[in-house]
């Protein structure tokens, strides 16, 4: 297509245990076009914030490969002094706990001032002036006295705010955004995803939205990547996955979500845990272990992310035989099925 | 049905010390007139945003805070005031939000689920040991996690060590602040169900602190919407959700994200013309210091703290 | 502690009735309580009392040392910074490279080195064997005072002094920024400095080290006057007149009036500070501001 803002291929990033080093990032292949909101979806040790912080090359010991194309030019491949051009500049990022992210030495101007000193976006006399300006378009009241505060004056939703408000500083073109709304409460949640949303049709930038709260995924995204155990599982439009999920992990966590229609029942337990980055079969399908009723010839060797329709990829051709053990119904025609199946080899 | 436990009236103040001789200032009103009432053997969810005092609730009544005024009735006993008794202690146990932190890294699950029982019986080893064992089969554990150490475990097994220690003394009411909200989706429905298990086996009774209503949706029978350290609205979760009175409890409840993504344009309306609603008229909801208005019976089971009409 | 101020000055021909009158005079014969008392509220009224021993008021026989020893803390303090942040700030950028081993081992021996032992080496290696400093004394015999050449000895007398007080003093600070580094630039804030394209050399000077050095400039107040009360040993050793030895010298000849002085201006000091650390801090960080 040629127009992707962002195109990641085969992204590798490695961490070393006990000498070794054991990819937490296997291989993940994304684009993001301009103005299109990408979430990156997964539980705790799927390899989502690791991959967030390979796009800003932003690990401190980690081994990263592959190809990360950002406008035109490999990320991998430039040094660190034109790194630091793109961090902050094209290239913004949103973190997840407002409390610790910000200097608490410093004024909240200063912080919003330092960013735009570095890109010079702004001439030294301007800064300031600027600095408020952002504060009070992230809809902080008071922006003049807050530019003055230190982050400690703030509550947790007015700190996201500026940190927001230093990530649009430098007008990026694409913005990562790593779980923004996690810490927050649910009212401060809503304000700071529509402050996000209204930014990123302001700026026509492309945001990669880490997230694990698939609320947050329907509401925010327009695609949706599912992670599990450092690999891509499921790629497809938000609507598509959210109606049509096909990969046994995806189906799993929506399942495990509490719903209006099933109060008080039983939810849906995804068995067994995530398999540590040293004791992984590398080779089979990852999610395997957790779906043991699912036969071992469902499952592909080396697994591939394939398009079963248009936009819409899936890894592994398990998804096709998966059913969950939890919904009596869907478990009995299944199983059903196969038996019958199974009688017909016996007749032929 | 008989309640276990009833709150009237609590309140928690801190007080606010200042100037040169660190004279009280003022009063932070953590909790400022809450009553609430869970029969037994039901889960009561308390739900509010951060600083509402749903926590500062929790810990009143299992005796972490002092109480500044009003009375907590446990098994029509009064358990306010400033000493608690023993037996109270067993009869009411905690669960705590992180289930990182609230286990001590250098001891052994043996170590952990016993110390309840040791404090309160003697016990030989052998008894003990029995008696754990039990616990963790109850709690799901396999028994070979008797010697091991929290860090060995994941964080809903850690949480199940936690609820082990919990229900080592056969309480009757358990204070659940934020039992899952340090967990994964899939780990969260795993300590969810797990949760209503042990509450049917041995027929206890829940105060579920939480900030997720989807949650406390799925768990609770009665919910309470605290705000600034007043309840706002208390009824059936049938109440709350599809008749909610008061426009925080609306504001909430519009702010929670939903996977249906057919309904994703007609939430953000909603969400956005309760925001309205919420800017233009909740000063109409408090009194002259910011605070809820008297709680107002709406049914039987339903109140809310309206203003009057007209 | 058994003894008065007279008995380190007993003439044996004096007889004992005149002391026994003696005593009586000088009041020490009160119970401790009317002693005490009288001594209060003499120093209300701005008399510290006199050294029985030199025959000099206390606050000039004190005066002296202090001068001495406040040059001393002086030079320490500065040298203990100078060489104690530089290595700090090295060992904990580049943590578990192998300068940082060899800057911890130095702070290792340095902490479990008593510093009489370490004031004594430098004393020989550096006072005899190579004579490059004077070895006893605040300054050269029969030298002016106010000359240029009496101020060039003094500084000579100081510098191995302060060397010896420094080199193992110092230990404490490399620690503490050590480890505050290292705690601070796996912080979250740093991290948001980094994707604001901050380069990695002002990561450090901007963001780190400010929030590193908190627990020195804490501990400041104490270090300053914890050097101010003098060190007894280095002092001993390099017979340098300053305010641990008038400490020492003053209880061992039983000259208590110059003993309880310094015991207050010891406790003076500890408040004091105390009350600076609690100044600076609330200079530095803005989280602690005092009302």
């Amino acid at each position: 297509m040629g127009e992707e803002l962002l195109s990641v291929k085969n992204l590798t990033t490695s961490f070393k245990i006990d000498g070794t080093y054991y990819p937490a990032v296997d291989g993940v292949s994304l684009d993001i076009q301009p103005n299109e909101v990408v979430a990156l979806v997964g539980e705790s040790g799927s390899g989502k914030s690791a991959t967030a912080f390979s796009l800003m090359k932003l690990h401190r010991n980690a081994r990263i490969e592959g190809q990360v194309d950002f406008e035109g030019k490999d990320l991998l491949k430039i040094n660190e002094k034109k790194m630091n051009t793109i961090r902050g500049g094209e290239m913004a990022m949103i973190f997840q706990d407002p409390m610790t992210a910000l200097n608490p030495l410093m004024k909240i101007k200063l912080q919003i001032m330092e960013t735009l000193k570095i890109h010079k976006t702004k001439a030294k006399s301007e800064r300031e002036s600027y600095a408020i300006e952002l504060l009070s378009r992230v809809g902080i009241p008071n922006p003049e006295r807050v530019g003055e505060a230190f982050p400690h004056e703030l509550s947790g939703g007015m700190r996201q705010r500026v940190v927001i408000a230093i990530a649009i500083a430098n007008r990026p073109r694409l913005l990562i955004a790593d779980e923004p709304t996690t810490a927050l409460d649910v009212t401060i949640q809503a304000q700071i995803l529509d402050l996000i949303r209204e930014l990123q049709e302001d700026l026509n930038s492309g945001v990669l939205l880490i997230t694990h709260d698939l609320g947050v995924v329907a509401e925010m995204a327009d695609r949706v990547a599912v992670m599990y155990a450092g690999q891509i599982v499921e790629i497809a439009p938000v609507k598509e996955l959210f109606k049509y999920p096909k990969h046994p992990y995806t189906r799993s966590l929506l399942n495990s979500l509490p719903h209006e229609e099933q109060m008080g029942s039983r939810l849906h337990v995804i068995e067994g845990v995530v398999p540590a980055l040293n004791k992984m079969d590398r080779d089979s399908c990852r999610f395997a272990p957790r779906i043991p009723w699912i036969p071992a010839e469902a499952h592909e060797h080396n697994p591939e992310l394939r398009e079963i329709s248009p936009e819409h990829y899936v890894r592994c051709t398990c998804y096709k035989d998966f059913y969950l053990k939890s919904d009596p119904d869907i478990g009995l025609q299944v199983e059903q099925e196969q038996m019958e199946n199974g009688a017909e080899e016996v007749k032929e | 049905m008989n309640n276990l436990l009833e709150i009237n009236n609590l309140k928690v103040y801190y007080p606010i010390k200042g100037g040169f001789f660190n004279t009280v200032k003022d009063h932070v009103k953590a909790v400022d007139g809450v009553s609430l009432n869970i029969p037994q053997g039901t889960t009561y969810g308390l739900v509010g945003e951060s600083g509402s005092g749903k926590t500062t609730t929790g810990k009143a009544v299992i005796g972490l805070n002092h109480i500044t005024e009003g009375e907590i009735l446990f098994d029509g006993k009064a358990i306010s005031g400033s000493g608690k008794s023993v037996e109270n202690s067993k009869e009411i146990q905690m669960i705590f939000q992180d289930p990182y932190s609230s286990l001590n890294v250098r001891k052994r699950v043996f170590d952990i689920v016993s110390e309840p029982i040791r404090n309160y019986h003697k016990r030989t080893k052998d008894e003990l040991i029995a008696e754990v064992l039990d616990l963790l089969q109850k709690v799901g554990l396999p028994p070979g996690s008797l010697y091991k150490y929290p860090h060995e475990f994941s964080g809903g097994q850690r949480q199940r060590i936690g609820v082990a220690r919990a229900i080592a003394l056969n309480p009757k009411l358990i204070i659940a602040d934020e039992p899952v909200s340090a967990l994964d989706v899939s780990v969260q429905a795993q300590v969810l169900n797990f949760m209503q298990d042990i509450q049917e086996e041995l027929d206890l009774t829940m105060l579920f602190i939480a900030h997720d209503l989807g949650v406390v949706r799925h768990m609770c029978q009665h919910i309470g919407i605290m705000y600034q350290g007043r309840l706002v609205e208390e009824g059936t979760a049938e109440d709350i959700f599809s008749n909610p009175q008061h426009l925080y409890t609306k504001r909430l409840i519009a702010a929670i994200p939903d996977t249906n993504v057919d309904k994703i344009d007609e939430n953000l309306h909603i969400r956005q013309s309760v925001k309205e609603e919420y800017d233009q008229h909740f000063h109409e909801y408090l009194d002259e210091d910011g605070r809820a208005l008297p709680l107002i019976n709406i049914s039987a089971t339903h109140k809310a703290a309206l203003p009057a009409k007209g | 502690m058994p003894g008065d101020a007279l008995s380190g000055l007993i003439d044996p021909t004096v007889p004992i009735e005149q002391i026994e009158r003696l005593r009586e005079q000088m009041g020490l014969n009160n119970p401790w309580y009317i002693q005490y008392r009288d001594w209060i509220a003499a120093m209300l009224q701005g008399d510290f009392g006199h050294s029985f021993f030199k025959q000099q008021p206390v606050l000039d026989v004190i005066g002296d040392r202090m001068l001495n020893t406040i040059w001393l803390s002086l030079f320490s303090a500065v040298l203990i910074y100078l060489i104690g942040i530089p290595l700090g700030l090295i060992s904990g950028r580049w943590n578990d490279s192998p300068l940082d081993s060899l800057i911890t081992g130095y702070t290792y021996l340095g902490f479990a080195t008593p510093t009489f032992i370490f004031g004594l080496v430098m004393l020989l290696l550096f006072g005899y064997t190579l004579g490059w400093f004077p070895t006893g004394g605040s300054v050269g015999a029969g030298i002016q005072p106010g000359t240029f050449e009496y101020v060039l000895s003094k500084i000579q007398h100081l510098i191995l002094p302060s060397f010896a007080i420094a080199l193992i003093g110092l230990v404490g600070t490399v620690q503490y920024l050590r480890s505050g580094i290292i705690e601070t630039k796996q912080k979250d804030f740093i991290t948001l400095a980094r994707a604001k394209g901050v380069t990695e050399g002002k990561v450090y000077t901007k963001h780190i080290f400010r929030n590193s050095i908190l627990p020195i400039a804490a501990f400041f107040g104490y270090e300053i006057t914890a050097l101010l009360g003098g060190s007894l040993f280095i002092e001993t050793i390099y017979g340098y007149p300053g305010m641990g030895r008038l400490f020492l010298e003053s209880i061992s000849i039983r000259d208590f009036s110059v003993a309880n002085v310094l015991i207050l201006m010891y406790g003076m000091l500890a408040i004091i500070g105390t009350l600076l650390s609690d100044i600076i801090l609330s200079i530095v960080d803005p989280r602690i501001r005092i009302k």
